[in-house]
């Protein structure tokens, strides 16, 4: 079967890149899966947590959860590029940190910035599984 | 002990703490430099990326942009000078400046007005000094730009471009920043930032023929997204090119400093063991002129 080639890219480093079978990723018009022999697309990336399930020697590997603050995908012909000035995979975040920066930002700690500061703890969270509805 | 001899030995103790100090310099910028190259080279997959898509679109759709083209008319340009927080660096941050003031004195020959933002307290202290307005000026990680610095000093330029320069902002936006070359060799370089100009080519791009992509939500709204990330992008790489050519342009003249420190204990050492050798002799001709005057002046009272 086809493979993906992903490439997961932040501002001052490559994240993560490798084979997957499925890439899931929240775009401005909603989410999209991309699947191998997509159509080749470029959108702009809301905040969110994208998926990529990974494949290793053509068995399924982990499923990759990654925190992207905002950002682009580019797909052509099975390759697939995330890029995002910030990217975080699940498995770099710091929870403790993640949680006392979303209570501090809570309280206003951050001023003008509390809200954005808030949205970015709140999405690390949810990368990790750990985000509480509020 | 005479006073010329301690003079040399207090002179060659001053020298040899200074060395010190300019060695320790020496090593630690010789540590950093490969770590600024490293990130120099792990910034490299975004910034292609980011200009593969950017060409990407613009070559997909003909869609105009604020960002791309000049305007008719240009009344005001800013120039980024990237300079160091630190001095101890050679040339490095005086060839930046200057880059910099031929530049502002070439627009200013084109009846523009000049806008300064300075990143680095050097520059910034050099523009204070002489009573230079400075548009804007950032400090503190010239020796380790993050991302987010360069979108701080990137929101403030577009900012500024987007008013123009009728209404206060700028029409053109220049970057002095210094190429690192090899580790022997840095160069300040001036590279025109805003506005973007397309250019036309036959040339196939880099990483092959751009499929026909489908633009969501549009090709001009992606553009639009795109492009301040890419001049943030180029941005970042400024820095960290700047920074790369700092801590290299640091080693080299710590390294000189070293060697000149080196050379002069030698000197002074050997200008030391000579008076102290002086000194001996005129001990060793004073006791025998005594000793003579002694036994003579005995022989004579017998």
């Amino acid at each position: 079967m086809a493979e993906l080639e992903v490439a997961l890219v932040a501002a001052d480093r490559e994240v993560w890149s490798g084979t997957a079978s499925m890439v899931i990723a929240k775009t401005a018009d909603g989410d999209v899966g991309v699947m191998p022999g997509h159509q080749p697309i470029m959108s702009v990336l809301k905040p969110s947590v994208a998926v990529i399930k990974t494949v290793v020697d053509g068995a399924p590997g982990d499923v990759l959860r990654v925190a992207l603050h905002g950002g682009f995908i580019a797909v052509d012909e099975n390759r697939v590029s995330l890029l995002s000035e910030a990217a975080e995979l699940a498995s770099e975040i710091d929870v403790p940190r993640a949680e006392e920066a979303l209570a501090r930002a809570r309280a206003g700690e951050f001023d003008r910035d509390s809200e954005a500061a808030a949205e970015r703890a709140e999405l690390r969270l949810r990368a990790t599984g750990r985000a509480t509805a509020q | 002990m005479g006073a010329q001899l301690r003079d040399y030995r207090r002179r060659i103790a001053s020298v040899s703490s200074t060395k010190k100090i300019t060695r320790a310099q020496e090593l630690i910028a010789t540590a950093r430099i490969v770590k600024a190259q490293q990130r120099v080279a792990q910034s490299t997959p975004y910034a292609r990326e980011i200009t593969r898509a950017v060409s990407a679109v613009a070559s997909h759709s003909n869609a105009k942009h604020p960002l791309i083209g000049e305007r008719p008319r240009l009344l005001r340009a800013a120039i980024l000078l990237i300079t160091a927080d630190r001095g101890f660096a050679g040339a490095y941050n005086t060839g930046a400046i200057k880059q910099a003031e031929q530049l502002a004195a070439l627009l200013a020959g084109e009846g523009k007005q000049v806008d300064r933002y300075v990143v680095g307290r050097k520059g910034a202290a050099y523009y204070r000094f002489r009573g230079v307005p400075m548009a804007g000026e950032w400090s503190g990680f010239s020796d380790n730009p993050q991302y987010g610095d360069a979108a701080a000093i990137g929101d403030a330029l577009l900012e500024s471009f987007e008013k123009g320069g009728e209404n206060g902002g700028v029409d053109e936006i220049h970057v002095v920043s210094t190429l690192f070359v090899s580790m022997l060799s840095q160069s300040p370089v001036v590279a025109r930032f805003l506005p973007l100009e397309i250019e036309e080519t036959t040339e196939a791009p880099v990483g092959g023929v751009f499929p026909l992509y489908e633009f969501e939500p549009s090709p001009a709204e992606v553009l639009d997204a795109l492009l301040p990330h890419y001049i943030k992008a180029r941005l970042f790489n400024a820095l960290l090119q700047s920074a790369a050519s700092e801590h290299a342009a640091r080693r080299r003249a710590m390294k000189s400093a070293t060697d000149n420190a080196t050379e002069l204990i030698k000197q002074y050492t050997r200008l030391a063991n000579g008076a102290r050798q002086a000194e001996i002799t005129q001990e060793i001709s004073e006791i025998v002129g005594g000793a003579n005057a002694l036994a003579d002046a005995s022989a004579e009272s017998q």
